[in-house]
């Protein structure tokens, strides 16, 4: 059967690797191309490059670097960040990405993800939404998650996967970075109403974060996380022995 | 020399990029001239099949590399790739394949258990069903990448590997010169390249499969 997928998520500015914690105090790690190669020898089984920078020189450092990691990393590559219009995606599809996610672009152009999805496949076009409670209702949050869009978020993702979108990314923004464990409520009302891949990401701090993950809700498919792997707080093949040892299907 | 035939479909950065990786040389390429002279094909291939084989034909390679696997020539498909080698495609009503191998491409839906997301997207393990050359350097039980909805069926005695999905869907087939893949060789990590390997090694074995005295 399937197996279940680690996802280790680098979040690159400036050609480096950064991690925020609850968005702020960005903290830089190492050189994307080599935490890359260490993830796909550890046994990664999916990697996300997640463009944070503005400029356009940022833009170009990130594409090169994503030309050096396909060409050195044999694993599927997801690419994120500043992806607003359909040559946005030609740009690191051409670059060797094989799935490319849209965040807040997909929410200032309603009509991305299904140009998308008509051009590339669905199996192509991830929906990454960052969601956060407001008064007791889950909100979709664009920018980064500095602006609340007001739109509920499950209606938002059934929306854009209705119109192509192949895989969802679920961020939640009341577990990011708080290493608590992921937003399991969050994540079961996703999974009840969509039928495509759905990935786990915000709040991962411990290896049980992931085995609680996949055992309550077991048609979450991917857990994704970042600092907890760039600072070796969880290594990926000690966490993917303990998935095993514990039922959970997983590639070793 | 591997020649990736270039007909306007998907991605061939990875594909070309595995095999540089394995120290084989590939040019990725739609010159009749370079297909020719080429040692080995691969045939690559995303997206819908009617699309693909409209682009494929558009292009004049179909004849091309059906001549070149009528040949002899050792050609491997890759994911739509490996489902245009069969007969025909029931993908959005029904097209015709290259016909290189006996079968047909049909959708997962409908056929597998509900309960399960489709595309089939994601790790899954290799089971062998005979041995082969290809899996020289892999172990029966490996996982690979695959992103598909649809799968080959009739294949006759084509099928060497199978991935359980409710059912034993086609992951790999084998008739003499003519192989394919359901999965992403170029994106399976150490085990795809080492199935790369031995396809880049393919003259050195028999066509049953079998290692040549």
């Amino acid at each position: 059967m399937i197996t279940k997928r680690i996802i280790p998520c680098l979040d690159v500015k400036d050609g480096r690797v950064v991690k925020g914690v609850n968005f702020e105090k960005l903290k830089e790690v190492a050189s994307p191309v080599g935490l890359a190669k260490y993830y796909s020898e550890c046994g990664a089984d999916e990697l996300v490059f997640y463009d944070i920078t503005a400029s356009a020189e940022g833009r170009k450092l990130f594409t090169d670097i994503l030309t050096e990691t396909a060409k050195s990393v044999f694993i599927p590559l997801t690419v994120g960040g500043g992806i607003r219009e359909i040559s946005d995606f030609e740009r690191v599809l051409s670059c060797g990405a094989d799935k490319v996610s849209v965040n807040s672009g997909a929410i200032a152009n309603r009509a991305l993800i299904g140009a998308a999805a008509k051009k590339y496949g669905d199996q192509c076009v991830v929906i990454s939404a960052d969601i956060k409670r407001v008064r007791g209702a889950f909100h979709v949050f664009a920018k980064g998650g500095r602006e609340d869009t007001g739109m509920e978020a499950i209606e938002w993702i059934s929306r854009c996967v209705g119109e192509g979108a192949g895989e969802v990314v679920v961020n939640s923004m009341d577990t990011d970075g708080v290493k608590g464990g992921f937003d399991l409520e969050l994540l079961q009302a996703v999974c009840a109403a969509v039928d495509v891949p759905v990935i786990a990401s915000g709040g991962a701090g411990k290896t049980e974060d992931f085995v609680r993950l996949f055992r309550e809700i077991p048609k979450v498919d991917a857990g994704l996380a970042a600092s907890v792997f760039h600072f070796g707080e969880i290594a990926i093949p000690d966490l993917k022995r303990s998935l095993k040892e514990q039922g959970v299907n997983v590639r070793l | 020399m591997i020649a990736i035939i270039d007909y306007g479909v998907g991605n061939l950065f990875s594909v070309c990029a595995s095999l540089k990786k394995i120290g084989a040389e590939a040019v990725v390429t739609s010159d009749k001239d370079v297909i020719e002279r080429a040692d080995k094909l691969i045939l690559p291939g995303v997206g819908a099949f009617a699309d693909a084989m409209a682009k494929l034909k558009k292009t004049g390679l179909d004849k091309v590399v059906k001549a070149q696997a009528e040949k002899g020539k050792y050609i491997m498909g890759i994911c739509l790739g490996m489902q245009m080698l069969f007969e025909k495609s029931y993908e959005y009503g029904e097209h015709e394949g290259l016909g290189l191998l006996k079968g047909s491409v049909v959708p997962m839906k409908g056929v597998i258990d509900g309960e399960l997301k489709i595309p089939h997207i994601g790790w899954n393990a290799l089971r062998f069903e005979k041995p082969h050359f290809l899996f020289k350097y892999i172990k029966n039980g490996d996982c690979v990448y695959f992103v598909h909805s649809y799968y080959a069926t009739d294949c006759q005695d084509s099928v060497i590997a199978t991935a359980e999905y409710d059912k034993h869907l086609t992951a790999a087939v084998a008739k003499d010169n003519v192989l394919g893949c359901q999965f992403h060789p170029e994106k399976s990590g150490e085990v795809g390249l080492n199935m790369l390997k031995a396809f880049c090694e393919a003259e050195n074995y028999a066509a049953s499969g079998e290692v040549k005295a």
